[in-house]
């Protein structure tokens, strides 16, 4: 509260005839009275975040596509592979034996859409991870160490920016003709690291700063104590926020990539397959476009959404 | 520094400016807030007279800001809004015109000048750009004539090599300088009525008095008022005529300034006078004004200033809140106690 | 602002190399891990060995690095850096076309296409997101909160699988049917996929599905940078100076607020380089994308390296001259 009335008012006192008696840490509550020191950042965040709808939804939606993809079988008793043309027709309306119906090869478009989580979201998954890995120990070396490592890491970060993500995923799975759900993945990581390592670059230099990390450091903290104890927590929120939103974009890259045709082929099952396979019946029967569709568009809002709100509450600034 | 400068930027000191300018009655500021209701301004009163300084002084957080800020018609609003009282210039209440007629008294009947110029500066534009646009849009000059006016005024405050320095942006000027920038800027409609808010705090303590003997100056030469708010009381003793001390909202206490330093008759004032450092009193231990302003969402009943004044009694902890007892001439003191105030030392 | 530029343009140089390399470099390892990629147009069928190994040195494939894992073939790199810096050349295709020739023929399509989506993009992301700031907490910020969400959340791929289907098409279908109907509309904007009866009424859907993401982003970020601005001290300054609201916010606050969507310009031009690839399939229109997705169906690797090695280098400059537009709106970088 005192700073929302005194916006414009004295915040250090100059001058020695100062009248300023608030201690400094007056100046930092920004109206949170009841709030504890030690409770610290991730702890706030988890009491923010389990009371909020646009994150409990979807989590709880990721979790069950994540159910899918590691035991879809629970699912579903079909083999997505499976499949019979009868009567001439074999794209089918959805009926009581199939929920969704079936595809133009005549399979079952439920056991497809199930078992079709687990290449997408692995994909997203181990993309995610690579890039987490890959970008975040570049940039915390580039943050940590400043200086020539800094300039060197920064100019191959910025090498790898100046090729469009998509463009040069098409070039590598081109070239490459070996496509399964690890060589896409590779390629999103060699294409995907460098957002990330500019922001853990960035925090680290942030948190370098902080007075307590000066304080350590004097107190004669060993560079790996530093690094691990007192940067990293402090530097990775902002990380773990943009991992998740790229789980999202990863998935809507395979579905992309393998539409263009250097992504995942039949007899794979993806959701991106579907898509590409049912592209031009959308006159007779549009949910053979609409289900994968539906299952990649929910599947990216949720992991935007919490994104955002983990954004939201691991900003302390926003609060 | 030159000593001859030319002050003819709008016509010197209108002889018309005499008397009362601005008068502030009963205004009242709350913020309305996710945190709660903050009565940041809880009935102040004050005028300035044309030619005069009257010193608003008081801690950050005690409603001194704002109530600039909502003379000038500039709260942020939501979540700021004036709840009542009036604001006069020459009569009028500026609460009571449209938004348009109080367009045209700021910047050309009461300026302000900021505390902190970096920020306060766009940091796009150059300086030559933001004091011209004053005369561009107020008196409809073109650009030409508005750059010449430009130079015009950063001579007035006197930067050096002010043609050149017109194109400059405000980043590439010194903390100073930058300074002198605003006071230009609220000094180019030669207004009569001019707010300075803490214009010094940013500022190394040399820079600090040249700025104020400049502001002086100026001020002096234009018959303006000025309300210069502060929480220095080193500033004041220089350069104000008359003081107002301001605490959780409300004035406390409000008299001449040779007046306050001698026979301050708040406990507050007092409190505030004994935590300065002076010269003949090297070596004797400062004292402090203990605990903290209270939050303005939960302000103590009666005295605002009862759980840290030293002679609070059962009268002060409770409604209503002590009124401006006049306790000598032009003399005003918020306390219930004021007479034992006073003659304690 | 010469000192910056003169930076700017030393580190554009090693920038240029860098990616041209890192191109270089993933093509042959794909090909060093896969195998000569020549072999793929043929399918099933074996070809001679002799016109095998033709095709290959003709399509510079030829070098032996190429069949030695990770070995990062400089020499190679630099033949092809002297054909496409000094001789301009990007490759040809298995039936010797010039790539350049290929992009040349298509350029204008994409060159619109791209325009209609920066266009689109800008015009109304910023109009959405100076509204939605202004009108903070309100309704209609709101709205655009949940429709720029929903729209990062759907993929271009989907977005214009969607429009094409439903919009331009059966929507599209009932207008045709109706009589009267402006042939500009009907065939035009609404047309099923690009026709060359209306070269740039049958771009108007393609270019907002291609500008729709980015549209989205771009309001968001009008909309976070306008909030940030209108609470600043020089924001205050201008009120107190007198000025009207409209000059205030358009004028002072807008100049500012800007900045970072120039900034995110810069950046995007390589996300809406890709994205026209995945459009121009949806919509079949004739441009550079539609080239690299048929010659991705044809197996013709050289076509597709050296178009994105192309499309890489128009980045590159668009990026450059995106970062000398931010130092021209932000006074402070220029004189760092």
């Amino acid at each position: 509260m005192t700073d929302v009335v005194s916006s414009g008012a004295a915040r250090t006192s100059a001058a020695g005839t100062s009248l300023d008696h608030t201690p400094p840490s007056g100046e930092v509550t920004g109206g949170e009275p009841g709030q504890q020191p030690e409770a610290g950042l991730w702890g706030d965040a988890r009491r923010q975040l389990i009371r909020k709808p646009m994150f409990v939804i979807p989590t709880i939606f990721v979790l069950i596509m994540t159910s899918l993809a590691v035991v879809p079988f629970l699912w579903t008793s079909k083999d997505p592979l499976a499949c019979t043309v009868s009567g001439g027709l074999s794209r089918n309306p959805p009926s009581a034996e199939h929920w969704f119906g079936t595809s133009i090869l005549g399979c079952d478009y439920y056991a497809q859409a199930i078992y079709g989580a687990r290449n997408s979201l692995l994909i997203a998954l181990v993309g995610a991870i690579g890039v987490v890995l890959i970008g975040g120990v570049i940039g915390m070396l580039a943050g940590f160490f400043g200086g020539w490592t800094d300039a060197i890491l920064s100019r191959v970060t910025d090498i790898f920016l100046g090729l469009p993500f998509l463009l040069g995923a098409i070039v590598f799975l081109t070239v490459l003709k070996t496509r399964n759900p690890w060589t896409i993945a590779a390629a999103l990581i060699i294409l995907g690291w460098t957002v990330i390592a500019r922001i853990m670059r960035g925090s680290v230099i942030a948190a370098k700063h902080l007075d307590y990390v000066q304080a350590a450091k004097a107190l004669g903290a060993s560079r790996s104590r530093l690094m691990f104890r007192h940067i990293l927590p402090n530097a990775v929120a902002p990380v773990v926020v943009y991992a998740t939103i790229l789980l999202g974009l990863f998935v809507s890259a395979e579905a992309t990539l393998t539409f263009l045709g250097v992504g995942l082929q039949p007899p794979s099952v993806s959701w991106g397959i579907m898509i590409t396979q049912h592209d031009g019946y959308y006159h007779e029967d549009p949910f053979l476009l609409l289900i994968p569709v539906g299952f990649v568009v929910g599947t990216v809002l949720s992991f935007i959404l919490i994104g955002d709100a983990l954004r939201d509450a691991l900003d302390p600034r926003l609060r | 520094m030159t000593a001859d400068v030319t002050l003819d930027v709008e016509g010197v000191a209108d002889p018309s400016r005499t008397g009362p300018a601005l008068e502030v009655t009963d205004l009242q500021v709350e913020f309305r807030t996710r945190a709660g209701l903050a009565h940041a301004v809880n009935g102040v009163t004050f005028h300035v007279d044309a030619g005069e300084t009257l010193a608003i002084l008081g801690e950050s957080g005690c409603g001194k800001s704002v109530t600039a800020q909502a003379v000038m018609g500039i709260l942020d609003s939501p979540p700021g809004f004036v709840t009542g009282g009036q604001i006069r210039y020459r009569g009028k209440d500026l609460l009571k015109m449209s938004e348009q007629q109080r367009r045209a008294v700021r910047a050309n009947q009461i300026a302000m000048i900021f505390q902190d110029a970096l920020s306060a500066l766009n940091p796009v534009f150059t300086v030559g750009f933001q004091l011209a646009e004053l005369f561009r849009k107020h008196r409809g000059m073109s650009r030409a004539e508005g750059r010449k006016r430009a130079v015009e005024l950063l001579d007035l405050v006197r930067i050096p090599a002010a043609r050149q320095r017109v194109r400059d942006f405000p980043h590439q000027f010194s903390g100073g300088m930058r300074q002198r920038v605003m006071i230009a800027m609220a000094l180019a409609l030669d207004p009569e009525v001019l707010i300075a808010d803490e214009p010094t705090t940013a500022l190394d303590v040399t820079v600090q008095a040249q700025i104020m003997s400049l502001l002086a100056e100026l001020q002096r030469e234009r018959q303006m008022g000025l309300i210069l708010i502060t929480h220095d009381m080193g500033v004041v003793a220089d350069v104000a005529d008359r003081i107002s001390v301001m605490y959780a909202g409300r004035m406390v206490e409000q008299a001449p300034v040779h007046e306050v330093y001698a026979r301050p008759s708040h406990p507050y004032t007092k409190a505030l006078l004994e935590s300065v450092p002076r010269l003949d009193q090297k070596g004797r231990q400062l004292s402090v004004i203990q605990g903290l302003p209270p939050t303005l969402t939960a302000i103590p009943p009666g005295c605002a200033f009862n759980p840290r004044c030293r002679y609070a009694r059962e009268e002060c902890r409770q409604p209503p809140v002590p009124p401006l007892y006049e306790v000598a001439d032009r003399h005003a003191s918020a306390c219930h106690f004021w007479q034992e105030v006073r003659q304690d030392d | 602002m010469g000192r910056y530029v003169i930076r700017r343009l030393l580190q554009f140089v090693p920038t240029v190399l860098g990616a041209m390399f890192v191109l270089h470099y993933l093509t042959s390892v794909a090909i060093q891990f896969t195998g000569n990629p020549v072999r793929a147009i043929f399918g099933d069928r074996t070809p001679p060995q002799s016109v095998l190994e033709n095709l290959t040195r003709r399509l510079g494939l030829g070098d032996p690095c190429l069949e030695q894992p990770f070995n990062p073939c400089f020499s190679l790199f630099g033949k092809r850096l002297d054909a496409i810096f000094l001789h301009l050349d990007f490759g040809t295709d298995f039936n010797e076309r010039a790539v350049t020739d290929i992009v040349a023929g298509a350029l204008p399509h994409t060159a619109r296409l791209t325009l209609i989506a920066i266009l689109f993009e800008l015009v109304v992301g910023i109009i959405v997101g100076v509204l939605a700031g202004l009108r903070n907490g309100g309704f209609w910020d709101y709205l655009v909160k949940v429709s720029t969400v929903l729209l990062i959340a759907v993929p271009v791929l989907v977005l214009g699988l969607l429009v094409r289907d439903f919009v331009n098409v059966k929507f599209g279908n009932v207008l045709r049917g109706v009589d009267g109907m402006p042939e500009l509309i009907s065939r035009g904007f609404f047309a099923p996929t690009w026709s060359s009866n209306h070269p740039w009424a049958s771009l108007l859907m393609p270019g907002l599905v291609l500008g729709a993401l980015s549209l989205a982003t771009v309001a968001r970020l009008t909309r976070a940078s306008l909030l940030e601005n209108v609470r600043a001290d020089y924001v205050r300054t201008a009120r107190a100076k007198g000025l009207a609201s409209n000059r205030v916010v358009g004028v002072h606050t807008l100049r500012n607020s800007l900045i970072p969507v120039v900034t995110f310009l810069g950046t995007d031009l390589g996300a809406l380089m890709g994205g026209a690839v995945v459009t121009e399939g949806i919509f079949s229109v004739p441009g550079i994308g539609r080239q690299v997705f048929a010659a991705i169906f044809t197996g013709e690797t050289t076509v597709v390296i050296g178009i994105v090695t192309m499309l890489v280098l128009v980045y590159l400059i668009a990026s450059l001259a995106v970062d000398m537009l931010y130092a021209v709106l932000d006074p402070r970088i220029r004189y760092d």
